[in-house]
């Protein structure tokens, strides 16, 4: 589905961000893709959708070799990758709807755009994501009206307008409170398992990334430093990745975070019945 | 340092004592070329003429009331010629000063090294003549009338948004752009979606603002023969007819008062 062959990338300022990142993800998996802050996370998914422009290697979705794309092919590849940010990167001035629509951009003429007058279907997808996030009623209210917890949910449906077929996502819950985090990080998973899409997600925090994801790839100093299952992830390669820490502490602080979960999904559900 | 030790302790002074020094002799300084220039200046005073100027002033306002309010007549139509030429100059202005500010900031110019320094010296050009100079120039070039002041304060509104308007493009939240550009939107939708709403509110808020300054800019062009209500000013001045200035003036202030009140409301509504 997606893959990444010896991807370096340095900085004009002679910062070397990533060096020699290999890997592949098959249809339908969930990455996590865990490292200290400077790891050369964001710089390693924003080179596969190029919006950073990586020095070596390749990426390629599919048989689509996106390294060597021209402007106006690597727009046609950018729609079928969909994009999560970490501050919601949401046009704060637009509406709700006009943020979901701009998902489409990359498929209508810029006279549609411009004058918002988006295919019926389009419209519809719109309204159906917006169900599916929970926010019909505030299509119409402009996105720096909203929390950010449905900020966040507006960024996920304006990916998945794009009909995308791998989701990038950056830090999707740093600058969330833990509870909205996890509703946000649960949508998410969900959504992916539904449409069966592939996902990159970017995610500081490890032992939280090990409790969601079936695959983990540890980035430390621009280099793959574990790629495995979530089980693998042990002390000993925590340690390779963060450096040294309490892991066993950190642990318990998740597994009540998980509890606190749990909890809040039977009151939930105890609600609903 | 400010820092210092003090019988053991740690003590602190906003400046040191060199600083401070320094600061006395940078004061005393600047008073003596403060007294220096004086003189200078008042070298060629003739000071008979300074002292009798309260009686002059006396003379001149007592000749100006009461104002000739029979004169508003004939003011009228130079009042709206000024208003015209405060406006669509502003639109000619604004309407030039787009592009050049797209092709100035440093985000969206698409080229560093050519487009960039032709637009940043279309708008140093532009703000370093004076609107009265554009209109000098241009009541030799096309002729008198209100065509050469539209055009002269168009020239001088130019610059003025342009500038302003590509700080605002650089000051804009690059994260937004990302997130268009990765839908795969093209360069035109980019700017359509992820720039101008939010450059909107600072672009209305400086055209409203040059509007604002064009009207009392132009008020005053027809003394070189560019139209308005200064072409009346300046006839009541050359057979002085000082109750008739008195009313332009009144009838000038008035309408720069409700400009300002209009581009208050205007900026306060969209801000």
């Amino acid at each position: 589905m997606l893959r990444i062959e010896g991807l370096s990338k340095t900085y004009r300022t002679g910062d070397k961000a990533l060096t020699d990142v290999s890997f592949e993800v098959p249809a339908g998996q969930v990455v996590g893709l865990i490292g200290p802050s400077g790891a050369g996370k964001s710089t390693l998914i924003r080179c596969i959708n190029r919006l950073v422009e990586p020095s070596a290697g390749a990426v390629h979705l599919r048989d689509l070799n996106v390294t060597g794309l021209s402007r106006s092919a690597l727009r046609q590849a950018r729609r079928r990758i969909g994009m999560i940010f970490q501050e919601y990167a949401l046009v704060e001035r637009l509406t709700v709807m006009e943020n979901v629509l701009s998902g489409r951009l990359g498929y209508v003429p810029f006279w549609r755009s411009f004058l918002r007058r988006y295919p019926g279907e389009d419209v519809a997808k719109a309204f159906q994501l917006l169900e599916r996030v929970g926010l019909t009623e505030h299509a119409d209210k402009r996105a720096d009206a909203l929390s950010g917890g449905q900020r966040q949910r507006v960024g996920i449906a304006r990916a998945l307008e794009q009909d995308p077929e791998l989701l990038l996502v950056d830090e999707p819950t740093a600058s969330l409170d833990p509870k909205t985090s996890r509703q946000i990080m649960r949508l998410i998973l969900e959504i992916c398992q539904e449409r069966n899409l592939p996902a990159i997600i970017n995610i500081h925090d490890g032992i939280r990334a090990q409790s969601f994801t079936q695959r983990i790839i540890g980035l430390q100093a621009g280099v793959v430093v574990f790629d495995g299952p979530p089980a693998e992830l042990d002390d000993k390669v925590l340690t390779r990745i963060y450096g040294e820490e309490d892991w066993t502490a950190m642990r318990r602080g998740a597994s009540e975070d998980d509890e606190e979960d749990a909890r809040e999904r039977e009151e939930r559900l105890a609600g609903l019945v | 340092m400010p820092v210092s030790t003090l019988n053991g302790q740690p003590a602190w002074a906003h400046r040191t004592g060199k600083a401070r020094l320094a600061l006395w002799a940078g004061w005393l300084g600047l008073v003596a070329l403060f007294v220096f220039c004086w003189e200078v200046m008042t070298e060629n005073t003739i000071w008979d003429f300074v002292r009798d100027a309260p009686q002059q002033a006396a003379d001149i306002g007592s000749r100006m009331v009461p104002p000739a309010w029979s004169y508003m007549d004939r003011l009228w139509w130079p009042l709206w010629d000024t208003l015209n030429i405060a406006t669509l100059g502003t639109l000619m202005g604004i309407i030039i000063a787009i592009p050049v500010a797209f092709l100035a900031a440093q985000n969206t110019t698409p080229s560093y090294y050519i487009a960039r320094p032709i637009a940043l010296f279309i708008i140093v050009a532009s703000r370093s003549i004076n609107s009265l100079i554009w209109a000098l120039l241009l009541v030799s070039i096309i002729g008198p009338g209100v065509m050469a002041g539209i055009v002269a304060i168009g020239l001088r509104s130019i610059g003025f948004v342009a500038k302003l308007l590509y700080e605002a493009i650089e000051e804009i939240e690059e994260t937004q752009v990302e997130a268009v550009t990765a839908t795969g939107a093209s360069g035109a939708q980019v700017i359509n979606y992820a720039i101008v709403p939010q450059i909107l509110p600072a672009f209305a808020g400086i055209s409203v603002f040059r509007w604002d300054i064009n009207i009392r800019e132009s008020t005053i062009l027809g003394l070189v023969g560019a139209g308005g209500i200064g072409l009346q000013l300046q006839a009541s001045l050359n057979v002085l007819a000082w109750s008739q200035v008195t009313m332009i003036f009144i009838v000038i202030l008035a309408t720069v008062v409700v400009s300002e009140w209009v581009s208050a409301k205007v900026r306060h509504a969209i801000i």
